[in-house]
């Protein structure tokens, strides 16, 4: 006993450096970002020169990046959920003729390279005049998360008892009303999985964003506010550390708060349909 | 849990044992429902919708653009020159062409390979709960959760030749500094970044995998005097290979379109260059309006699209074949 216990703990020490060998770029991020912008290159490993000024330029410059990206980000999460659970309802629950063929496409789908995506928005966008305008960037972003969310809606859905449905029906209730008050309620765990990841997705995307959106002044999201300072003469690394921490905190919230809802999207992404 | 919070209503008798029967023929019916095909086809219509508009038409586009030869003033005026699959003889036909294949096979396959390998280590090294492991296993997850905006310019400001910690690492054992980010290099340094990022994603599935083996297989082996090495290679190895090709299959799709991490630190430039960063950086790169190239851009894309639908169902058929 006394050994076992012995060895778990030196597994604890082992797997702790690794987890700080791991998380060390983010750490350096950190360390930057509170470095005055005289010592950055001095390079210390911790921020002796300390400051939090890199914060309030952040405050300043990068407020309308954010909130352009906290919009982008819901009306995802909107759309994905409008388009994704009808459908997953239809394949899982009302025997979809089809549902099969459709849920191959999705699978495929999700295997489209973003750049062949994003050189054809770009095409439509540009005649369709609505390059740089932020429903076109959520029409886009939602690509990434509609058919993740429908092969997991209708995962879970499948295993929606039967009963249940049959049930609302014989009280009258039509499939829309059974859709709304007894398989949406029902579905809350998955909607929230499929909204985090919608709106991680849309938050952290970069190649939409850097090609239908390159034009958009304040409308363009925190990717390229931080994209911005890249190449840019005098590259201003303590300003970009600081905003980078800052778009990294939906990242933070969702392994404190939801730790359990990421782990369900992980393994769906990767299991069949 | 779930089952308290449902409607405490007698289930369906035997009358409905079959969920395609239609309710319509039911005394208690109030009015009339469309046929349940209908109601399923309603539902799913906007799905359909969607794909068509928002998946399939740009897929199109691209594709037209690729057989047009477009410049800047035919991208926005119209009118560009049918031209057949010139474009892609053309690309096919250059020695860059070659030389980025190569490149994005030497990415994906290094990527591939490391991540893997590192990822069943650390999944068989978390596999046996410990004090504290389900918390420092989610604490992997964050590299697959950050934008990669932000781990690409980190990594980005980690290789700097002068002053990043990466080279101030290396000098403590007397070391050279290395140009990481330097034309020759260039490629090392995206896929060890690239690696980095996909360590948890290989990591979360090896360990659900692990999770579906036995334990007493390992007890009883233990019984029989096998070493950790030998339940390695024995049981461990043989029983993941489904979720193994899975999981190499996989990542093969998503690492062959990575631009964005590619993009970010080196901008596609030297060795980095793949066939994903190539076509993004012919339609919009910073600074290459001036030359910009749809055409060829959309011809390259198409290639890739092509390279990862085979994988792609290469993957499904692997996956079907399992489910046998």
């Amino acid at each position: 006993m006394l050994h076992t216990t012995h060895r778990t703990w030196w597994k604890t020490a082992i797997a702790m450096v690794l987890t700080a060998v791991m998380l060390f770029p983010v750490y350096w991020m950190v360390n930057v970002s509170l470095t005055r912008r005289e010592s950055i290159r001095r390079g210390d490993l911790l921020p002796f020169d300390l400051t939090f000024g890199h914060y309030a330029t952040v405050l300043s410059e990068q407020l309308p990046y954010l909130a352009t990206s906290l919009v982008v980000g819901l009306g995802t999460v909107v759309l994905t959920l409008a388009i994704s659970m009808p459908a997953a309802y239809a394949i899982a629950k009302l025997a979809l003729p089809g549902g099969q063929g459709l849920s191959f496409v999705l699978i495929v789908a999700q295997m489209v390279p973003a750049v062949v995506m994003s050189l054809g928005f770009y095409s439509i966008y540009s005649s369709l005049g609505v390059l740089n305008t932020i429903p076109g960037l959520i029409v886009a972003d939602s690509t990434i998360a509609v058919p993740f969310a429908v092969m997991l809606f209708t995962a879970f859905m499948r295993g929606i008892p039967r009963e249940l449905v049959q049930a609302a029906q014989l009280d009258g209730a039509s499939p829309w009303r059974t859709f709304r008050s007894v398989v949406v309620p029902i579905s809350r765990n998955s909607v929230v999985t499929a909204s985090l990841f919608a709106f991680l997705w849309s938050w952290s995307d970069f190649i939409f964003a850097s090609t239908l959106n390159r034009e958009g002044g304040d409308l363009r999201p925190i990717t390229m506010g931080i994209y911005n300072y890249i190449g840019a003469q005098n590259q201003e690394w303590g300003p970009m550390m600081a905003t980078a921490v800052v778009a990294s905190v939906p990242t933070a919230l969702l392994l404190i708060a939801a730790q359990r809802y990421v782990a369900a999207g992980v393994t769906a992404g990767a299991v069949k349909d | 849990m779930s089952s308290s919070t449902l409607p405490a209503r007698a289930p369906a008798g035997p009358r409905h044992p079959d969920p395609a029967v239609s309710p319509s023929d039911h005394p208690r019916r109030r009015r009339p429902s469309l046929s349940p095909r209908w109601a399923a086809a309603a539902f799913a219509a906007p799905l359909v919708l969607y794909l068509l508009l928002f998946y399939v038409y740009p897929l199109v586009q691209n594709f037209s653009m690729s057989l047009h030869e477009y410049d800047r003033a035919t991208f926005v005026y119209g009118g560009a020159p049918f031209v057949g699959f010139d474009i892609y003889a053309d690309i096919l036909g250059q020695d860059r062409f070659r030389r980025i294949a190569v490149q994005t096979a030497v990415f994906t396959v290094v990527s591939l390979v490391v991540q893997y390998v590192a990822g069943l280590g650390l999944a068989v090294f978390f596999r046996r709960s410990f004090p504290l492991s389900s918390v420092l296993r989610a604490m992997f997850l964050v590299p697959w959760l950050l934008p990669v905006i932000v781990s690409g310019t980190t990594w980005q400001w980690m290789m700097n030749a002068d002053n990043g910690v990466l080279n101030r690492f290396l000098g403590v054992f007397g070391a050279d500094p290395v140009w990481w980010l330097n034309a020759e290099n260039a490629l090392m340094a995206v896929i060890i970044a690239n690696i980095w990022l996909g360590i948890p994603f290989n990591l979360v599935i090896l360990y659900s995998g692990l999770q579906n083996i036995p334990g007493e297989l390992y007890e009883a082996s233990a019984l029989d005097g096998a070493s950790t090495r030998q339940q390695f290679w024995r049981i461990t190895l043989p029983l993941l290979r489904p979720v193994s090709m899975i999981t190499l299959l996989l990542g093969l799709v998503y690492t062959l379109k990575v631009v964005d991490i590619i993009w970010i630190m080196t901008m596609g430039t030297g060795t980095s260059q793949t066939l994903a960063t190539w076509s993004y950086s012919m339609a919009f790169g910073k600074g290459t309006s001036a030359s910009i190239q749809y055409s060829e851009a959309s011809a390259v894309g198409s290639v890739l699209l092509v390279v990862a639908l085979a994988f792609g169902l290469l993957y499904l058929a692997l996956q079907r074949k399992q489910e046998d």
